[in-house]
């Protein structure tokens, strides 16, 4: 089949759909691939890089839609572009076909078969073709770095000959896709960074690179990312009140406030209030990812970079993936490619766009003049249901003083019931046991707690030293026999011998053992 | 020698063994600790030599002299893997001594009664002169004394053999369960208590000739019982039984220093097993009575196929590996593989790399028998950690090895409620990314339990003698 690229038609867009890689791998599935004169220029591929790569340039669009039998684009086509198309082609690009409802019936009028690459089912298995994520993750990085572009100090705190300079604390608000990329770019830059989501189950993922996640005290969060494919949904008015509130708490102590929150199909929710902003220190960045719709914050102006009164600024920036074009066309057109892997399973250049095919089903938005948007749910669940974790309220001051009063008042009784119990033993067997026994009875307890004390004490690497030498000392019941041989019987004499032989095998045996072992221990 | 300086030399005797135990805190201390053991004995034995009463000395020389001998030949003969089975067999021969002290005792004591009826006192000598001057009460005493020397003597002797059996490996590891086995020990401890009875009534010496065989057969038939695993648990106990033995015949005797050395040692013998048992999470109790025996319930199928790895890979692995855990086992011992491993571990750190060992407490067949292989083959002791230390680590640790261990490292213990080991601490090197297994065959293990570890999706089996896989891995190692 032949796969053509188009040049983006709209204003500032530098991406493209296909590189010369992506070409390369295109054709190794037995495909034909085109580009459009000039489509890759702004992302720095030039039109003979291209054709090196076994791609043929054509020279205009109107060409290009005649000649391919696909059409590869990142934005979808305007209606116009649609106007002036064949009919019958397939067409891979970002549809968005609930918010463009006239442009699917316009592609459908068509008998174009459309993938969108925005309507790849969140399965681990589409994760390769999942754009989404991908830009999502180059949006995230470039956050950071306009917001650093704009913030006047250094993001590491750092102590220099000429004074010292704290670390930049950044907020990033929003743990998907895009806030993880932030937090992860802005503490490898040495900021301290938190973060928020309302989903209590991503905790994890924030703390895992590194951030620290601002946790809400909230009773009602039954939030599960299972059923909105990993989506954050709407919140109830409690929930949003408590959340402003921590964020107002915030907002003073913030250099940088990054906000990606964003939920499927709505405006974008207002997070970030005018009296928050007012309340930040001059020279602040908020870096608004949501402008495109609406934004987080009050003063965002889509598209526009702006300073507010106390020396704010607010950046709404809509196309940070296409700052970064070089980049984002590589890792879409990855995409794309990944895309065309699957629909052509036999690797023979013939396209089948296999309805039986959760994630194939679930990008195609029409196909034979039918409308298939919205797909049937997928047969996989997205993510795992979990439970939102439940954080122990930490010990105040005084709950731990009771529970240490508690265990000491129980170790106490215990000691106490241990001595009483011994006591009484001990005194019962005083009364029938003559002084003799008693004398020895002191010795031997007092003994046993010498050896307890001592033993604890010993390392236990030193274990197995400690058994020989135990074992070696233990032989000190040659005393016994010694005492036992200067007997007048004969029997009595012979057994004391043997018990001195064999104490002795072992004093001898035992501590040259222990010796040897010990010998061996040494430092690096 | 007045009895006052012998009491002396006791007393200080006492003092150099209790420091002798405590220097073994610190690996340095250790070695001049050895020294206060080695004087404390022999003041102990010369200070007795030297008391009143105590003849025939050309033979007490003797003995010490052969005795001397054998015990040096074999000290020095011994390899560092046969640690164990040598520790066992010397417990022998302290708990027979205690048999033949105690029958002595009898032996002593009836000629001291008769020579006291005949008003023969005056020409008694040595132990039997001190008994003479003992009250009615005080005989009793001493025949329960004797008694129990006896029976603990017994059983340590028939124990340790067994033990020494079952690690040399000249007896099968695998538990004895005899039908209704908890009903013939209790029978042959009432038995014994029974015939003690017997004996403090009057009856004659075959009353503790009988108790020291069926004790005997008691201390054979308890360990027998139980499984090789638990071996660390058995040696140490037995070691806590011979000091118990000592201070019972120490009360027989009236000698203050060997109460005093009994029951240093069998306070030590027990804090021991009782640290091995925590490390399985095992009572005592259940240890003592045998086996995985009992408790064994269904645990839970491992589903899933072991990924075998050659030892190129290995080194690639390792190669692009920055810390590195390496978990020794008794597979380690038996290989002599320790050698090896050191030589991997010194090429490991030249390459900047870092290198730890974890030693899981209940590892081998003795109380910290690993640190002693790996002391033997010179790895530093200062990168050789404890469970506690380690598990934290195993999520950052690129690769682990685990040479010749299996209970140690199985998750079931964590994860499976059903497991005969479920609750067990074990090493999580699962966390790892990726772990690779250095074992014989596919069999199970010791304990004989199937390890969902080897079934994992991170792990790698590299089959083979744990000496000559980890030789092949230096030679791919460049």
């Amino acid at each position: 089949m032949k796969i053509g690229a188009l040049k983006e038609t709209i204003e500032g867009e530098k991406r493209v759909a296909l590189t010369p890689d992506s070409a390369r791998r295109l054709q190794k599935l037995g495909h034909e691939c085109l580009v459009e004169s000039g489509a890759g220029e702004a992302a720095s591929f030039s039109d003979d890089a291209y054709r090196e790569a076994g791609v043929e340039v054509v020279e205009d669009a109107a060409a290009l839609w005649d000649a391919a039998d696909a059409v590869i684009k990142v934005r979808g086509p305007t209606m116009q572009e649609v106007e002036a198309a064949p009919e019958g082609k397939l067409l891979v690009a970002f549809i968005w076909p609930a918010q463009e409802e006239e442009l699917l019936a316009k592609l459908n009028e068509k008998r174009m078969t459309v993938l969108a690459m925005d309507q790849v089912p969140r399965i681990s298995r589409a994760q390769k073709m999942d754009a989404l994520s991908s830009m999502a993750n180059i949006g995230g990085y470039r956050a950071v770095i306009e917001a650093a572009n704009n913030f006047g100090r250094f993001f590491t705190g750092q102590v220099t000959a000429a004074g010292k300079v704290p670390p930049a604390r950044v907020l990033v608000v929003g743990a998907g896709v895009a806030g993880l990329a932030a937090i992860g770019a802005s503490t490898s830059l040495g900021a301290i960074t938190y973060a928020f989501d309302v989903r209590p189950e991503v905790a994890e993922q924030i703390e895992s690179m590194g951030a620290e996640f601002v946790f809400l005290d909230f009773e009602e969060q039954t939030q599960d990312g299972s059923g909105s494919g990993g989506y954050a949904s709407p919140q109830s008015e409690e929930f949003r009140e408590k959340q402003l509130e921590k964020f107002r708490e915030l907002a003073p102590d913030m250099d940088i406030v990054i906000t990606t929150a964003l939920i499927p199909g709505r405006p974008a929710p207002k997070l970030w209030t005018e009296d928050m902003v007012k309340a930040m220190k001059p020279g602040s960045v908020i870096v608004d990812m949501a402008a495109e719709r609406g934004g987080n914050c009050e003063l965002t102006q889509p598209e526009k970079r702006i300073v507010t009164d106390n020396d704010v600024v607010i950046i709404g920036y809509t196309d940070y993936p296409s700052r970064m074009a070089t980049q984002s066309s590589s890792l879409y057109s990855t995409n794309v490619f990944r895309m065309f892997e699957d629909l052509t399973p036999e690797k023979d250049g013939q396209v089948d766009v296999n309805m039986e095919d959760d994630v194939i089903r679930g990008a195609t938005v029409c196909k034979d003049g039918e409308i298939t948007f919205p797909p049937p749910p997928p047969k996989v669940k997205a993510i795992a249901a979990q439970k939102p974790k439940e954080r122990k309220p930490e010990e105040t001051a005084q709950q731990k003083a009771a529970r240490e009063a508690k265990e000491l008042q129980s170790s106490l009784n215990r000691t106490a019931i241990m001595l009483g119990v011994g006591g009484a033993l001990v005194l019962a067997l005083g009364t029938v046991a003559p002084a003799s026994l008693m004398q020895d009875l002191i010795v031997f307890v007092l003994s046993v707690f010498v050896g307890y004390h001592v033993i604890w004490g010993v390392a236990h690497s030193l274990h197995t030293p400690l058994m020989a030498i135990t074992n070696a000392i233990s032989s000190i019941i040659i005393v016994g026999a010694l005492l036992q041989i200067g007997s007048s019987s004969v029997i009595v004499a012979i057994l004391a011998a043997l018990s001195i032989l064999m104490a002795s095998v072992n004093i001898f045996g035992g501590f040259l053992v222990t010796r040897r072992m010990l010998a061996m221990f040494q430092k690096s | 020698m007045s009895t006052g300086l012998v009491t002396s030399a006791y007393v200080v005797a006492a003092i150099l063994f209790i420091l002798a135990l405590g220097g073994l805190n610190n690996q340095e201390r250790a070695k001049r600790a050895i020294w206060y053991g080695i004087i404390g004995m022999a003041l102990a034995v010369a200070a007795t030599v030297g008391a009143p009463g105590v003849g025939a000395y050309w033979l007490i020389a003797a003995m010490i002299v052969i005795g001397g001998i054998a015990g040096f030949v074999v000290a020095k003969k011994v390899q560092m893997t046969q640690m164990p089975e040598l520790v066992a067999g010397f417990h022998s021969l302290v708990g027979l001594a205690a048999v033949f002290i105690g029958i002595n005792a009898h032996l002593e004591m009836n000629t001291a009664l008769a020579a006291k009826e005949a008003g023969t006192v005056a020409d008694l000598s040595g132990f039997a002169s001190v008994i003479a001057k003992k009250t009615a009460v005080e005989i009793d005493i001493l025949k329960v004394e004797l008694f129990l020397g006896i029976l603990i003597g017994a059983i340590t002797f028939t124990g340790s053999i067994v033990a020494y059996g079952k690690l040399a490996g000249k007896l099968s590891s695998a538990a004895l369960t005899l039908p209704g086995r908890h009903l013939l020990n209790a029978g042959a401890l009432i038995l014994c208590v029974a015939l003690g009875y017997l004996y403090l009534d009057g009856a004659g010496l075959w009353t503790m000739i009988l108790v020291a065989i069926v004790a005997g057969a008691l201390g054979w038939h308890l360990i027998m019982a139980i499984g090789g695993a638990d071996m660390p648990v058995v040696v140490s106990m037995l070691n806590s039984y011979s000091g118990w033995a000592a201070a019972a015949i120490g009360f027989t005797l009236g000698n203050a220093l060997l109460i005093v050395v009994g029951a240093l040692v069998g306070s030590s013998g027990a804090i021991l097993s009782y640290i091995m048992c925590k490390g399985m999470n095992r009572s005592f109790v259940s240890v003592i009575l045998g086996g995985w025996g009992g408790e064994q319930s269904s645990s839970a199928a491992v589903e899933g196929e072991m990924i075998s790895i050659e030892a190129p890979a290995v080194a690639e692995a390792l190669d692009e590996a920055d810390s590195v855990v390496i978990v020794p086992g008794y597979g380690m011992a038996v290989a002599q593989a320790q050698g090896s491993v050191s030589e991997l571990v010194r090429r490991l750190r030249d390459k900047g790399k870092t290198v730890r060992f974890a030693i899981h407490p209940v590892a081998g067949r003795l109380p910290g028998h690993m640190n002693v292989l790996l002391a033997e083959a010179k790895v530093p002791y200062d990168i050789v950690l404890e469970m506690e230390e380690i598990n934290e680590d195993f999520p950052d640790t690129d690769v682990v090895i685990v040479i010749g261990a299996n209970d140690i490292v199985n998750p079931a213990a964590q994860d499976d409620p059903g497991s005969p080991i479920a609750g067990m601490p074990v090493l999580e090197v699962w966390k790892a990314k990726t772990v690779v297994v250095s074992k014989r065959g596919k069999g199970t293990g010791y304990s004989g339990i199937e390890n969902p570890l080897f079934f994992k999706e991170n792990t790698r089996m590299l089959y083979g003698d744990a000496k000559a896989s980890v030789d092949a891995l230096l030679n791919h190692l460049n």
